[in-house]
Protein backbone atom coordinates (compact mmCIF):
# COMPACT_ATOMS: atom_id res chain seq x y z
CA UNK A 1 0.00 0.00 0.00
CA UNK A 2 2.90 2.46 0.26
CA UNK A 3 3.48 2.16 -3.22
CA UNK A 4 -0.38 3.84 -3.81
CA UNK A 5 0.78 6.66 -1.59
CA UNK A 6 3.64 7.09 -4.06
CA UNK A 7 1.65 7.13 -7.27
CA UNK A 8 -0.54 9.93 -5.50
CA UNK A 9 2.10 11.97 -4.49
CA UNK A 10 3.22 11.42 -8.17
CA UNK A 11 0.03 13.01 -8.82
CA UNK A 12 0.29 15.99 -7.07
CA UNK A 13 2.33 17.89 -9.85
CA UNK A 14 -0.55 17.88 -12.01
CA UNK A 15 -2.81 19.48 -9.02
CA UNK A 16 -0.19 21.99 -8.70
CA UNK A 17 -0.18 23.06 -12.36
CA UNK A 18 -3.78 22.94 -12.34
CA UNK A 19 -4.39 24.80 -9.19
CA UNK A 20 -1.77 28.18 -10.48
CA UNK A 21 -3.55 27.95 -13.57
CA UNK A 22 -7.02 27.55 -12.88
CA UNK A 23 -6.34 30.10 -10.22
CA UNK A 24 -7.91 27.92 -6.95
CA UNK A 25 -4.66 27.87 -5.68
CA UNK A 26 -1.94 24.75 -4.94
CA UNK A 27 -3.32 23.16 -2.09
CA UNK A 28 -6.97 22.87 -3.64
CA UNK A 29 -5.79 21.43 -7.00
CA UNK A 30 -3.27 19.32 -5.31
CA UNK A 31 -6.47 17.52 -2.96
CA UNK A 32 -8.91 17.67 -5.77
CA UNK A 33 -6.30 16.15 -8.40
CA UNK A 34 -5.12 13.54 -5.80
CA UNK A 35 -8.03 12.37 -4.97
CA UNK A 36 -9.63 11.76 -8.78
CA UNK A 37 -6.36 9.96 -8.78
CA UNK A 38 -6.61 7.55 -5.86
CA UNK A 39 -10.17 7.01 -6.48
CA UNK A 40 -9.65 5.89 -10.29
CA UNK A 41 -6.64 4.04 -8.97
CA UNK A 42 -9.04 2.40 -6.45
CA UNK A 43 -11.83 1.59 -9.16
CA UNK A 44 -9.27 0.28 -11.90
CA UNK A 45 -7.70 -2.24 -8.90
CA UNK A 46 -10.86 -3.17 -8.23
CA UNK A 47 -11.60 -4.25 -11.80
CA UNK A 48 -8.66 -6.81 -11.85
CA UNK A 49 -8.07 -5.71 -15.37
CA UNK A 50 -4.25 -5.11 -14.65
CA UNK A 51 -2.31 -6.09 -11.63
CA UNK A 52 -1.71 -3.67 -8.83
CA UNK A 53 2.06 -3.11 -9.84
CA UNK A 54 1.19 -2.68 -13.23
CA UNK A 55 -1.21 -0.59 -12.67
CA UNK A 56 0.69 2.10 -10.35
CA UNK A 57 3.78 1.98 -12.57
CA UNK A 58 1.45 3.49 -14.98
CA UNK A 59 -0.48 5.70 -13.30
CA UNK A 60 1.86 7.20 -11.18
CA UNK A 61 4.49 7.78 -14.09
CA UNK A 62 1.58 9.06 -15.86
CA UNK A 63 0.68 11.60 -13.36
CA UNK A 64 3.96 12.70 -12.71
CA UNK A 65 4.57 13.27 -16.45
CA UNK A 66 1.05 14.95 -17.41
CA UNK A 67 1.94 17.61 -14.60
CA UNK A 68 4.89 18.30 -15.94
CA UNK A 69 3.86 18.91 -19.55
CA UNK A 70 1.02 21.05 -18.52
CA UNK A 71 3.70 23.11 -16.08
CA UNK A 72 6.08 23.58 -18.58
CA UNK A 73 3.48 24.48 -22.13
CA UNK A 74 1.71 26.93 -19.98
CA UNK A 75 5.18 28.04 -18.98
CA UNK A 76 4.22 28.58 -15.43
CA UNK A 77 6.44 30.08 -13.41
CA UNK A 78 6.73 28.01 -10.39
CA UNK A 79 10.43 25.88 -9.32
CA UNK A 80 9.44 22.66 -9.82
CA UNK A 81 12.61 21.11 -8.46
CA UNK A 82 10.70 22.99 -5.10
CA UNK A 83 8.02 20.40 -5.47
CA UNK A 84 9.85 17.43 -6.41
CA UNK A 85 12.28 17.60 -3.47
CA UNK A 86 11.10 20.08 -0.93
CA UNK A 87 11.53 24.12 -0.13
CA UNK A 88 10.66 24.71 3.10
CA UNK A 89 11.05 28.35 2.33
CA UNK A 90 8.58 28.07 -0.48
CA UNK A 91 5.91 27.71 3.00
CA UNK A 92 3.56 30.75 4.15
CA UNK A 93 2.03 31.05 7.40
CA UNK A 94 -1.54 30.39 5.74
CA UNK A 95 -0.12 27.03 4.42
CA UNK A 96 1.29 26.55 8.15
CA UNK A 97 -2.63 26.87 9.35
CA UNK A 98 -3.55 24.50 6.51
CA UNK A 99 -1.16 21.89 7.61
CA UNK A 100 -2.35 21.94 11.16
CA UNK A 101 -6.20 21.44 9.20
CA UNK A 102 -4.69 18.78 7.63
CA UNK A 103 -3.03 16.73 10.62
CA UNK A 104 -5.70 17.30 12.67
CA UNK A 105 -8.31 15.81 9.94
CA UNK A 106 -5.69 12.79 9.51
CA UNK A 107 -5.63 11.89 13.13
CA UNK A 108 -9.23 12.31 13.66
CA UNK A 109 -10.47 9.71 10.44
CA UNK A 110 -7.28 7.49 11.78
CA UNK A 111 -8.56 7.15 14.95
CA UNK A 112 -12.24 6.48 14.49
CA UNK A 113 -11.36 4.22 12.10
CA UNK A 114 -8.56 2.32 13.32
CA UNK A 115 -9.85 -0.87 13.87
CA UNK A 116 -11.40 -1.35 10.79
CA UNK A 117 -8.14 0.12 9.35
CA UNK A 118 -6.27 -2.63 11.05
CA UNK A 119 -8.46 -5.61 10.39
CA UNK A 120 -9.00 -4.49 6.58
CA UNK A 121 -5.12 -4.45 6.25
CA UNK A 122 -4.55 -7.71 7.96
CA UNK A 123 -8.19 -9.73 5.95
CA UNK A 124 -10.76 -8.10 3.49
CA UNK A 125 -13.01 -11.20 4.04
CA UNK A 126 -12.59 -11.11 7.98
CA UNK A 127 -12.92 -7.69 7.64
CA UNK A 128 -16.34 -8.25 5.52
CA UNK A 129 -17.52 -10.59 8.38
CA UNK A 130 -17.52 -7.94 10.90
CA UNK A 131 -19.92 -5.69 8.85
CA UNK A 132 -17.02 -3.71 7.49
CA UNK A 133 -16.81 -2.74 3.66
CA UNK A 134 -13.28 -2.46 2.63
CA UNK A 135 -14.24 -0.64 -0.36
CA UNK A 136 -14.89 2.26 1.79
CA UNK A 137 -11.94 1.90 4.41
CA UNK A 138 -9.81 2.08 1.35
CA UNK A 139 -11.45 5.33 0.01
CA UNK A 140 -11.22 6.87 3.72
CA UNK A 141 -7.28 5.31 3.14
CA UNK A 142 -7.01 7.31 0.12
CA UNK A 143 -8.85 10.55 1.34
CA UNK A 144 -5.86 9.96 3.97
CA UNK A 145 -3.20 9.63 1.98
CA UNK A 146 -4.48 12.62 0.12
CA UNK A 147 -4.30 14.97 3.28
CA UNK A 148 -0.79 13.47 4.08
CA UNK A 149 0.97 14.16 0.09
CA UNK A 150 -0.76 17.84 0.00
CA UNK A 151 0.24 18.62 3.54
CA UNK A 152 3.69 17.52 3.27
CA UNK A 153 4.08 18.14 -0.11
CA UNK A 154 6.06 21.46 -0.02
CA UNK A 155 8.65 20.36 2.79
CA UNK A 156 9.49 16.93 1.73
CA UNK A 157 8.95 17.01 -1.88
CA UNK A 158 6.55 14.52 -3.90
CA UNK A 159 9.46 12.11 -4.98
CA UNK A 160 10.55 11.55 -1.19
CA UNK A 161 6.98 11.72 0.16
CA UNK A 162 7.10 7.40 0.05
CA UNK A 163 9.89 7.60 1.82
CA UNK A 164 7.90 9.42 4.63
CA UNK A 165 5.27 7.16 5.14
CA UNK A 166 7.73 3.80 4.58
CA UNK A 167 10.98 4.14 6.50
CA UNK A 168 9.51 6.07 9.93
CA UNK A 169 6.96 3.36 9.68
CA UNK A 170 9.89 0.48 9.20
CA UNK A 171 11.96 2.13 12.01
CA UNK A 172 8.98 1.50 15.05
CA UNK A 173 8.19 -1.95 13.44
CA UNK A 174 11.60 -3.43 14.96
CA UNK A 175 10.93 -1.55 18.46
CA UNK A 176 7.11 -1.97 18.58
CA UNK A 177 5.20 -4.51 19.69
CA UNK A 178 1.12 -3.09 18.58
CA UNK A 179 -0.02 -1.68 16.10
CA UNK A 180 -0.88 1.49 18.01
CA UNK A 181 2.39 1.36 19.56
CA UNK A 182 4.06 1.29 16.43
CA UNK A 183 1.81 4.21 14.63
CA UNK A 184 2.94 6.32 18.37
CA UNK A 185 7.23 5.48 17.46
CA UNK A 186 6.41 6.19 13.95
CA UNK A 187 4.82 9.60 14.55
CA UNK A 188 7.58 10.35 16.98
CA UNK A 189 11.08 8.72 14.17
CA UNK A 190 8.93 10.80 11.91
CA UNK A 191 8.98 14.12 14.18
CA UNK A 192 12.69 13.88 15.30
CA UNK A 193 13.10 13.28 11.44
CA UNK A 194 11.53 16.47 10.38
CA UNK A 195 12.98 18.25 12.73
CA UNK A 196 16.43 17.15 12.83
CA UNK A 197 16.17 17.03 8.37
CA UNK A 198 15.34 20.82 9.24
CA UNK A 199 18.24 21.53 10.64
CA UNK A 200 20.71 19.72 8.97
CA UNK A 201 19.00 21.61 5.56
CA UNK A 202 20.31 24.77 7.14
CA UNK A 203 23.48 23.29 8.05
CA UNK A 204 24.34 22.48 4.66
CA UNK A 205 22.07 24.64 2.92
CA UNK A 206 20.17 21.48 1.08
CA UNK A 207 16.92 21.47 0.15
CA UNK A 208 14.12 20.02 3.18
CA UNK A 209 13.13 16.76 1.47
CA UNK A 210 16.61 15.24 1.02
CA UNK A 211 17.98 16.45 4.27
CA UNK A 212 14.71 14.51 6.44
CA UNK A 213 14.84 11.56 4.67
CA UNK A 214 18.96 11.11 5.23
CA UNK A 215 18.07 11.21 9.20
CA UNK A 216 15.30 8.96 9.10
CA UNK A 217 16.83 6.64 6.99
CA UNK A 218 20.25 6.71 9.51
CA UNK A 219 16.79 6.11 12.92
CA UNK A 220 15.99 3.38 10.74
CA UNK A 221 19.61 1.73 10.49
CA UNK A 222 20.40 2.36 14.31
CA UNK A 223 17.02 0.82 15.28
CA UNK A 224 17.98 -2.26 13.00
CA UNK A 225 21.43 -2.61 14.60
CA UNK A 226 19.18 -2.11 17.99
CA UNK A 227 16.89 -5.18 17.11
CA UNK A 228 19.68 -6.89 15.92
CA UNK A 229 21.23 -6.69 19.71
CA UNK A 230 18.28 -7.60 21.40
CA UNK A 231 18.23 -10.79 19.69
CA UNK A 232 21.91 -11.58 20.84
CA UNK B 1 -42.05 -12.82 6.66
CA UNK B 2 -40.29 -15.70 7.02
CA UNK B 3 -40.65 -18.52 5.02
CA UNK B 4 -38.59 -21.10 7.52
CA UNK B 5 -37.24 -21.30 11.10
CA UNK B 6 -33.68 -21.78 9.25
CA UNK B 7 -30.45 -19.74 10.26
CA UNK B 8 -29.81 -19.32 6.55
CA UNK B 9 -31.93 -20.85 3.37
CA UNK B 10 -31.02 -20.11 0.14
CA UNK B 11 -33.09 -21.14 -2.92
CA UNK B 12 -32.67 -21.36 -6.70
CA UNK B 13 -28.69 -19.34 -5.89
CA UNK B 14 -26.47 -18.89 -9.04
CA UNK B 15 -24.09 -16.61 -9.75
CA UNK B 16 -22.70 -15.95 -13.09
CA UNK B 17 -19.30 -13.51 -13.29
CA UNK B 18 -17.70 -12.76 -16.69
CA UNK B 19 -20.61 -15.15 -18.70
CA UNK B 20 -18.98 -17.64 -16.33
CA UNK B 21 -21.06 -20.20 -14.50
CA UNK B 22 -20.31 -20.13 -10.97
CA UNK B 23 -23.22 -21.84 -9.21
CA UNK B 24 -26.22 -23.19 -10.36
CA UNK B 25 -29.65 -23.21 -8.95
CA UNK B 26 -28.29 -23.64 -5.08
CA UNK B 27 -30.80 -25.06 -2.48
CA UNK B 28 -29.61 -25.23 0.70
CA UNK B 29 -30.55 -24.55 4.24
CA UNK B 30 -29.02 -24.81 7.61
CA UNK B 31 -30.41 -25.33 10.45
CA UNK B 32 -30.11 -24.76 14.28
CA UNK B 33 -26.93 -28.05 15.14
CA UNK B 34 -26.59 -28.81 11.34
CA UNK B 35 -23.00 -30.28 10.71
CA UNK B 36 -22.22 -29.71 6.94
CA UNK B 37 -19.43 -30.43 4.88
CA UNK B 38 -19.02 -29.07 1.58
CA UNK B 39 -16.60 -30.84 -0.91
CA UNK B 40 -16.05 -30.63 -4.77
CA UNK B 41 -13.09 -29.63 -6.93
CA UNK B 42 -11.09 -26.89 -7.49
CA UNK B 43 -13.41 -24.12 -8.84
CA UNK B 44 -16.13 -26.14 -8.08
CA UNK B 45 -17.62 -22.94 -6.69
CA UNK B 46 -17.56 -23.70 -2.79
CA UNK B 47 -15.76 -20.57 -1.69
CA UNK B 48 -18.41 -18.58 -3.96
CA UNK B 49 -21.19 -20.22 -2.19
CA UNK B 50 -19.88 -19.37 1.32
CA UNK B 51 -19.53 -15.78 0.45
CA UNK B 52 -22.57 -15.58 -0.71
CA UNK B 53 -24.44 -17.10 2.14
CA UNK B 54 -22.77 -14.73 4.02
CA UNK B 55 -23.59 -11.38 2.25
CA UNK B 56 -20.29 -10.90 1.18
CA UNK B 57 -21.34 -11.75 -2.08
CA UNK B 58 -24.69 -10.52 -4.07
CA UNK B 59 -25.99 -13.80 -6.25
CA UNK B 60 -27.10 -13.21 -9.62
CA UNK B 61 -30.36 -14.49 -9.11
CA UNK B 62 -32.15 -16.21 -6.69
CA UNK B 63 -32.96 -15.84 -2.50
CA UNK B 64 -30.90 -15.86 0.75
CA UNK B 65 -32.61 -15.40 4.18
CA UNK B 66 -30.68 -15.18 6.79
CA UNK B 67 -32.23 -15.32 10.60
CA UNK B 68 -32.58 -11.98 12.12
CA UNK B 69 -29.73 -11.07 14.39
CA UNK B 70 -27.60 -14.35 13.45
CA UNK B 71 -24.40 -14.13 14.80
CA UNK B 72 -21.52 -16.22 11.72
CA UNK B 73 -18.24 -16.65 12.87
CA UNK B 74 -15.99 -16.78 9.43
CA UNK B 75 -12.57 -18.63 9.49
CA UNK B 76 -11.07 -18.10 6.37
CA UNK B 77 -8.50 -20.64 4.68
CA UNK B 78 -5.89 -18.76 5.81
CA UNK B 79 -4.35 -14.98 6.46
CA UNK B 80 -1.63 -13.24 5.19
CA UNK B 81 0.62 -12.72 8.14
CA UNK B 82 1.68 -9.51 7.34
CA UNK B 83 5.43 -8.96 8.74
CA UNK B 84 5.39 -5.17 8.24
CA UNK B 85 3.15 -5.27 11.53
CA UNK B 86 3.55 -6.21 15.00
CA UNK B 87 0.61 -7.70 16.09
CA UNK B 88 0.11 -10.12 19.16
CA UNK B 89 -2.09 -13.16 19.24
CA UNK B 90 -4.68 -11.29 21.73
CA UNK B 91 -4.58 -7.90 19.71
CA UNK B 92 -5.47 -9.70 16.79
CA UNK B 93 -8.40 -11.88 18.18
CA UNK B 94 -9.90 -9.12 19.47
CA UNK B 95 -9.64 -6.56 16.85
CA UNK B 96 -12.74 -5.68 16.05
CA UNK B 97 -15.22 -7.96 17.75
CA UNK B 98 -17.33 -7.11 20.48
CA UNK B 99 -16.57 -9.57 23.39
CA UNK B 100 -16.32 -9.78 27.75
CA UNK B 101 -13.14 -10.89 29.76
CA UNK B 102 -15.67 -14.02 30.24
CA UNK B 103 -15.71 -15.27 26.83
CA UNK B 104 -12.78 -13.92 26.08
CA UNK B 105 -11.22 -16.65 28.48
CA UNK B 106 -13.65 -19.05 27.84
CA UNK B 107 -12.60 -19.12 23.91
CA UNK B 108 -8.93 -19.24 25.13
CA UNK B 109 -9.31 -22.66 26.86
CA UNK B 110 -11.76 -24.14 24.46
CA UNK B 111 -9.03 -23.51 21.85
CA UNK B 112 -5.88 -24.14 23.93
CA UNK B 113 -4.52 -20.58 22.82
CA UNK B 114 -3.27 -20.26 26.75
CA UNK B 115 0.46 -20.29 26.17
CA UNK B 116 0.71 -18.77 23.05
CA UNK B 117 -1.83 -15.55 23.63
CA UNK B 118 0.72 -13.03 23.67
CA UNK B 119 2.95 -14.32 21.16
CA UNK B 120 3.60 -12.02 18.21
CA UNK B 121 1.51 -13.71 14.82
CA UNK B 122 4.45 -13.71 12.57
CA UNK B 123 6.28 -16.69 14.74
CA UNK B 124 2.96 -18.75 14.96
CA UNK B 125 3.29 -22.39 13.33
CA UNK B 126 0.68 -23.57 11.47
CA UNK B 127 -1.07 -25.24 13.06
CA UNK B 128 -0.98 -22.03 16.07
CA UNK B 129 -1.96 -19.83 13.71
CA UNK B 130 -5.48 -21.98 12.46
CA UNK B 131 -6.04 -22.17 16.31
CA UNK B 132 -6.01 -18.16 16.38
CA UNK B 133 -7.94 -18.33 13.64
CA UNK B 134 -10.85 -20.30 14.85
CA UNK B 135 -10.69 -18.57 17.95
CA UNK B 136 -11.31 -15.50 16.74
CA UNK B 137 -14.60 -16.07 14.63
CA UNK B 138 -15.56 -18.09 17.97
CA UNK B 139 -15.74 -15.03 20.46
CA UNK B 140 -18.49 -13.51 19.83
CA UNK B 141 -20.31 -16.90 20.78
CA UNK B 142 -21.78 -17.26 16.69
CA UNK B 143 -24.84 -19.00 16.10
CA UNK B 144 -23.00 -20.71 12.96
CA UNK B 145 -19.69 -21.34 12.25
CA UNK B 146 -18.87 -21.43 8.73
CA UNK B 147 -15.06 -22.86 8.07
CA UNK B 148 -13.44 -22.37 4.60
CA UNK B 149 -11.09 -25.33 4.58
CA UNK B 150 -9.52 -24.27 8.06
CA UNK B 151 -6.84 -27.37 7.89
CA UNK B 152 -5.74 -27.50 3.89
CA UNK B 153 -2.16 -25.88 5.13
CA UNK B 154 -1.35 -28.70 8.07
CA UNK B 155 0.27 -31.76 8.22
CA UNK B 156 -2.08 -34.95 8.80
CA UNK B 157 -1.92 -35.04 12.80
CA UNK B 158 -2.14 -31.10 12.67
CA UNK B 159 -5.29 -32.27 10.07
CA UNK B 160 -6.77 -34.91 13.20
CA UNK B 161 -6.10 -32.67 15.74
CA UNK B 162 -7.98 -29.42 14.21
CA UNK B 163 -11.26 -31.80 13.40
CA UNK B 164 -11.13 -33.04 17.16
CA UNK B 165 -11.33 -29.61 18.47
CA UNK B 166 -13.75 -28.47 16.03
CA UNK B 167 -15.64 -31.72 17.10
CA UNK B 168 -15.26 -30.57 20.92
CA UNK B 169 -17.08 -26.95 20.12
CA UNK B 170 -19.47 -28.41 17.92
CA UNK B 171 -20.31 -31.13 20.89
CA UNK B 172 -19.96 -28.33 23.65
CA UNK B 173 -21.75 -25.42 22.00
CA UNK B 174 -25.40 -24.85 20.69
CA UNK B 175 -23.67 -24.33 17.51
CA UNK B 176 -24.31 -24.92 13.43
CA UNK B 177 -21.40 -25.69 11.51
CA UNK B 178 -20.79 -25.39 7.97
CA UNK B 179 -17.51 -26.04 6.57
CA UNK B 180 -15.86 -26.78 3.02
CA UNK B 181 -13.04 -29.82 3.42
CA UNK B 182 -11.83 -32.29 1.13
CA UNK B 183 -10.52 -34.50 4.17
CA UNK B 184 -13.66 -36.15 4.24
CA UNK B 185 -12.24 -39.50 5.79
CA UNK B 186 -11.70 -37.10 8.56
CA UNK B 187 -14.23 -35.28 9.21
CA UNK B 188 -17.24 -38.00 7.84
CA UNK B 189 -17.03 -39.15 12.06
CA UNK B 190 -18.10 -35.67 13.15
CA UNK B 191 -20.93 -34.31 9.85
CA UNK B 192 -24.13 -34.64 9.91
CA UNK B 193 -24.40 -33.85 6.19
CA UNK B 194 -22.35 -34.05 3.31
CA UNK B 195 -23.15 -32.28 0.12
CA UNK B 196 -21.15 -32.16 -3.01
CA UNK B 197 -20.62 -29.57 -5.09
CA UNK B 198 -19.78 -28.80 -8.56
CA UNK B 199 -21.89 -25.51 -9.78
CA UNK B 200 -24.86 -27.28 -8.64
CA UNK B 201 -25.74 -29.62 -5.56
CA UNK B 202 -24.30 -32.99 -7.46
CA UNK B 203 -25.65 -35.17 -4.05
CA UNK B 204 -26.15 -34.69 -0.84
CA UNK B 205 -26.96 -36.57 2.23
CA UNK B 206 -25.40 -38.29 5.50
CA UNK B 207 -21.88 -39.30 5.03
CA UNK B 208 -22.59 -43.06 4.44
CA UNK B 209 -25.18 -42.61 2.65
CA UNK B 210 -23.13 -40.49 0.60
CA UNK B 211 -20.67 -42.52 -0.33
CA UNK B 212 -22.95 -44.85 -2.18
CA UNK B 213 -24.28 -41.93 -4.12
CA UNK B 214 -23.22 -42.45 -7.90
CA UNK B 215 -22.39 -38.81 -8.29
CA UNK B 216 -20.27 -39.36 -5.80
CA UNK B 217 -18.50 -42.13 -6.77
CA UNK B 218 -18.14 -40.84 -10.58
CA UNK B 219 -16.37 -37.26 -8.85
CA UNK B 220 -14.49 -38.47 -6.22
CA UNK B 221 -13.75 -42.19 -7.58
CA UNK B 222 -13.98 -45.54 -5.48
CA UNK B 223 -11.14 -45.19 -3.67
CA UNK B 224 -12.93 -41.71 -1.94
CA UNK B 225 -15.80 -43.60 -1.65
CA UNK B 226 -14.30 -47.02 0.25
CA UNK B 227 -12.02 -44.85 2.48
CA UNK B 228 -15.19 -42.80 3.68
CA UNK B 229 -17.18 -46.27 4.43
CA UNK B 230 -15.75 -49.19 3.38
CA UNK B 231 -18.57 -49.98 1.31
CA UNK B 232 -18.30 -51.76 -1.69
CA UNK B 233 -20.25 -50.65 -4.64
CA UNK B 234 -20.57 -50.98 -8.03
CA UNK B 235 -23.00 -49.11 -10.18
CA UNK B 236 -23.58 -48.01 -13.86
CA UNK B 237 -24.39 -44.90 -14.66
CA UNK B 238 -24.11 -42.42 -17.40
CA UNK B 239 -23.78 -38.92 -15.90
CA UNK B 240 -20.74 -37.77 -17.32
CA UNK B 241 -18.52 -36.62 -14.67
CA UNK B 242 -15.35 -38.32 -15.19
CA UNK B 243 -13.66 -35.16 -16.16
CA UNK B 244 -13.48 -34.81 -12.50
CA UNK B 245 -11.68 -37.46 -11.28
CA UNK B 246 -7.89 -37.27 -10.51
CA UNK B 247 -8.34 -33.02 -10.28
CA UNK B 248 -8.14 -33.59 -6.62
Amino acid sequence: MSYYGESIAHSSLLGVGLGILLGTGINFGVIIICLLFGILFLWLQQSKILSTDTLLGVLAHLALSIGIIVISLNRIKIDIEAFLFGDILTVSSSDLWIMYLGVGITILLILINWSSLLLVTIDEDLARAEGINPIYINLLLTIVLTIVVAVSLQIIGLLLITAMLIIPAATSRRLANSPGQMALIATLVGVISVISGIFLSVELDAPSGPSIVVISAILFFLSYLFGLMQKD
Amino acid sequence: MKLTNALISAKNVSVLKNQKSILENIDIQINKKDFITIIGPNGAGKTMLLKCLMGFYKPTSGMIERKEKLKIGYMPQSINVINTMPMTVKGFITVKKKYDDVSLHKVITEVNLGEIVNKQLSVLSGGEMQRVLLARSLLNNPDLLILDEPAQNLDISGQLNFYKLIQEIYSKRDISILMISHDLHLVMVSTKKVLCLYKHICCSGAPQQIAKDPEFLSMFGKDMANMMSIYQHSHDHNHDHSYLVGEE
